[in-house]
């Protein structure tokens, strides 16, 4: 379920986690790593400058079972948003 | 996982989770590089992974400064004396350039903000990847396991082929 790039922006995150000082992998790891500090339902942004995340977060959200909600890029940097399923 | 075992995960409603392995026979940096891109990667989606180091890669896990060491043969002493100390020492697969291909390769990693070999080995076991150390190239290249990192098991070809069962992907690196 990806949601449309102005929906995303008026989007309230639970939390935003900062993955912009890694790559690849950094940026799932970070993911995992924050996951279980919102509750199910909530919100996650990822702020992320390795733009292999555009491909690798919906494919972390696909295999956990959360959904991605879509990304924002005219910031200067990637921030992409997921809801935490379960 | 057994046919009961997948039976009692999806009746328990409880998560199945897939296994990942790697055999890491080189001690290439940038081959080490990749198998531990690839593990933290999956370890991130939650699978079980287990590492098997082999031969060469076994440097990998070497501590960095000079263990002293007893019950060494006189090759096996100089084996270990010439094989590189760890994730700082490996060897590039192409462009070595006599040491001087790793060094540009950690610092245009550091540009790329890639993580850097030993954070990537510090975060496969904060994740829970599972390695093992071969005990059997242990012994043929005289690598004692107080010159290894902590956290590492140490089994052979049997322990890996357990895990390899239970696992939809396996790597020879």
């Amino acid at each position: 379920m990806t949601v449309a790039v102005e929906e995303l922006k008026g989007l309230k995150s639970d939390l935003v986690v900062d993955a912009r000082a890694t790559s690849c992998p950094g940026p799932i790891l970070a993911a995992k790593k924050a996951i279980g500090q919102i509750p199910v339902g909530g919100v996650m942004e990822v702020l992320a400058s390795d733009t292999g995340t555009l491909k690798d977060l919906p494919a972390w959200c696909k295999k956990m079972g959360h959904d991605y909600l879509g990304s924002v890029d005219d910031a200067g940097y990637l921030q992409l948003f997921l809801k935490k399923m379960k | 996982m057994t046919e009961t075992q997948l039976v009692e995960a999806v009746t328990d409603n409880t998560e199945v989770k897939t296994r990942k392995t790697i055999i890491v026979f080189s001690g290439d940096f940038d081959k080490v590089m990749a198998a531990f891109i690839i593990a933290n990667g999956a370890a991130a989606m939650d699978d079980e992974v287990t590492m098997f180091f082999t031969f060469w890669g076994l440097n990998a896990l070497r501590r960095p400064e000079k263990v002293t060491t007893s019950g060494k043969s006189p090759l096996q002493k100089a084996f270990s004396m010439m094989m590189p100390r760890g994730p700082e020492r490996l060897r590039l697969s192409q462009m070595n350039f006599a040491g001087a291909g790793p060094k540009l390769m950690q610092r245009m990693m550091r540009q790329e903000k890639v993580m850097p070999l030993d954070d990537l080995i510090a975060s496969a076991r904060e994740q829970g990847v599972k390695m093992i150390a071969c005990a059997m190239s242990m012994d043929i290249m005289g690598l004692k396991p107080e010159e290894l990192i902590d956290g590492l098991e140490y089994a052979g070809v049997a322990s890996y082929l357990g895990d390899a069962d239970e696992a939809n992907v396996n790597l020879f690196i």
